[in-house]
């Protein structure tokens, strides 16, 4: 097709021969400064598969000559970020847990990585804050189920409680009701009160105490103490005090006793480095309830 | 001009110019894809991971109906910051299972690659029945529903077939135990515990979505199957004995 250009008359440019309805388009060139752009990108990128992986081979692909691996790389950060941390974490790991706070630079240490672990891996069951929820025990008070020390609290997190390591805390409150259960329904509504009694609170009205006193003497006692103070080494709560696990509503109670309780926290060992899980007992400790 | 009278070729019959971007798109979908499938570092050689057990299986199917990917990626990425927050980063071959994957970056709520284990059955029951109740900070929606709808038994059986036809290879003895499988997975004390951890070694046995009593009866909710898939996100493959070194690309 030999045409011969047709010259736009008001620009002098060539037109591409294409027609719309008496309006003809320019054969205008790229920008020059476009074009140089987009040849350089082309050259770039032979650069790019030169340093970078790129093609794809029979069972393999080209390297590049920087050996760049995403997987590489996040190996560095973390050996640079164990390299920065160093001289602290090694002083954390070979420091005794009480002695760490008697440290003000370990401790402040601790305590922030506590903080961060603990947002991260705690918050979502014992609040961000650490006030917890209903099941979630409140990590502020003075009330503990497995101990405040500091050595408690550091057993608790690295094997967690009722968990299928063999240093978890084990203990579980029975189901004391139900078709086959130790108590009856009524008797179970006697203890409740009872139970209710112990932490000076209202009973309901004809309720007999001394009737409930027996119950719970025979059923709860040998791990709740006969005066309900429980015992830390099976977990049982102090039933006398004012900080409930579950509630300490009448129904709350019934519940407890009627279908037991055996909540679990996994433990953090495995997941968490053995810093990680010491810096969160430093912090947790620290929150107001350590003892 | 000549070169301009060819290109012209293309601009002037649709037909042409469509099979000519055909033929573009493709070379560079086939450069980018088709090597995945012989490439032998697509899937990392991995002890561990196996496919799902009838009730995690389950529990996939109502997070993917319930559209949790919306807002929950299942994806590690090899950044130290995210390394440091939710553990390794994950592998290719901890979701080969998965059809489809659950990869993503959008996360409006925390990664799920490695929840399995992070927090307790309780939580997981409690936390999905009205998230809130819990994370007070939260904008998840409820889905309290769950521990009150069966999974259907009819289907159990089925959706491990469908998953062999995309590549998971399930034996004809675990497609004919399934629902068996299922229903032993929540109830510690059923006969059939110990062929369900034979046929899917690994596999925990507990009453997830926390009514044991129903569980006993062979009552399975969809609580239970989504707790358990929960539960089993990321936990396949040891990674105290993972040889990182050998996978690096």
């Amino acid at each position: 097709m030999a045409v011969q250009p047709e010259i736009d008359p008001a620009t002098g440019r060539t037109t591409t021969g294409h027609e719309w309805d008496g309006i003809k388009e320019l054969n205008s060139p790229l920008p020059k400064w476009w074009l140089y752009i987009f040849y350089a990108t082309i050259v770039w990128s032979i650069g790019y598969w030169v340093v970078y992986p790129a093609w794809p081979l029979v069972t393999n692909y080209t390297k590049g000559a920087f050996g760049y691996s995403s997987r590489q790389e996040v190996v560095r950060d973390l050996d640079a970020l164990r390299a920065l941390r160093a001289e602290r974490s090694t002083a954390l790991a070979s420091t005794p847990l009480e002695e760490i706070a008697r440290n003000p630079t370990l401790l402040t240490f601790a305590l922030a990585q506590g903080k961060a672990a603990f947002g991260d891996n705690c918050a979502p069951c014992h609040g961000l804050s650490a006030t917890g929820s209903r099941g979630f025990p409140n990590l502020r008070d003075d009330s503990w189920l497995w101990g405040g020390g500091i050595q408690d609290i550091h057993q608790t997190i690295a094997y967690g409680v009722r968990t299928a390591d063999d240093r978890s805390r084990q203990g579980v409150m029975p189901a004391l009701g139900g078709p086959n259960g130790v108590l009856k329904t009524d008797e179970i509504v006697t203890v409740a009160n009872y139970v209710r009694s112990l932490s000076g609170q209202s009973t309901r009205p004809g309720a007999d105490l001394a009737k409930g006193k027996e119950l719970f003497i025979a059923n709860c006692a040998a791990c709740h103490g006969e005066d309900g103070r429980g015992n830390r080494d099976l977990g049982a709560p102090n039933l006398t005090g004012h900080n409930w696990v579950y509630g300490s509503d009448e129904k709350t109670i019934i519940e407890t006793i009627t279908q037991g309780r055996g909540a679990v926290m996994p433990g953090w060992a495995g997941r968490l480095d053995e810093t990680t899980v010491k810096a969160l007992a430093v912090y947790v400790h620290a929150l107001g309830g350590g003892q | 001009m000549s070169l301009w009278n060819k290109h012209a070729i293309f601009e002037k019959n649709s037909i042409v110019l469509t099979v000519g971007i055909l033929v573009v798109v493709s070379i560079g979908g086939l450069v980018e894809i088709a090597p995945l499938f012989y490439l032998r570092s697509t899937i990392e050689k991995v002890e561990g991971v196996r496919p799902y057990t009838p009730l995690e299986l389950a529990g996939r199917a109502i997070y993917v109906r319930e559209g949790c990917y919306n807002c929950h990626s299942q994806m590690v990425r090899p950044l130290r910051d995210e390394v440091e927050r939710y553990g390794h980063y994950s592998l290719a071959a901890e979701s080969m299972y998965d059809k489809p994957f659950q990869w993503g970056s959008k996360r409006t709520g925390p990664d799920l690659a490695r929840v399995g284990g992070k927090y307790s059955d309780e939580w997981h029951v409690a936390h999905l029945a009205n998230p809130r109740s819990i994370v007070p900070q939260s904008i998840m929606p409820g889905y309290a529903f769950l521990a009150r709808a069966e999974i259907r038994p009819e289907q159990v059986e089925g959706h491990l077939r469908s998953n062999r036809l995309g590549g998971v290879p399930y034996t004809d003895e675990q497609i004919a135990n399934a629902l068996t499988d299922l229903r032993a997975q929540v109830n510690p004390d059923s006969p059939h515990v110990q062929a369900l951890q034979v046929r899917y070694p690994g596999a925990t046995v507990r009453a997830f979505g926390g009514n044991p009593a129903a569980t006993i009866n062979g009552t399975v909710t969809e609580m239970d199957a989504l707790v358990a898939y929960l539960q089993v996100l990321g936990t396949m493959v040891d990674f105290r004995t993972y040889d990182a070194r050998a996978n690096m690309r």
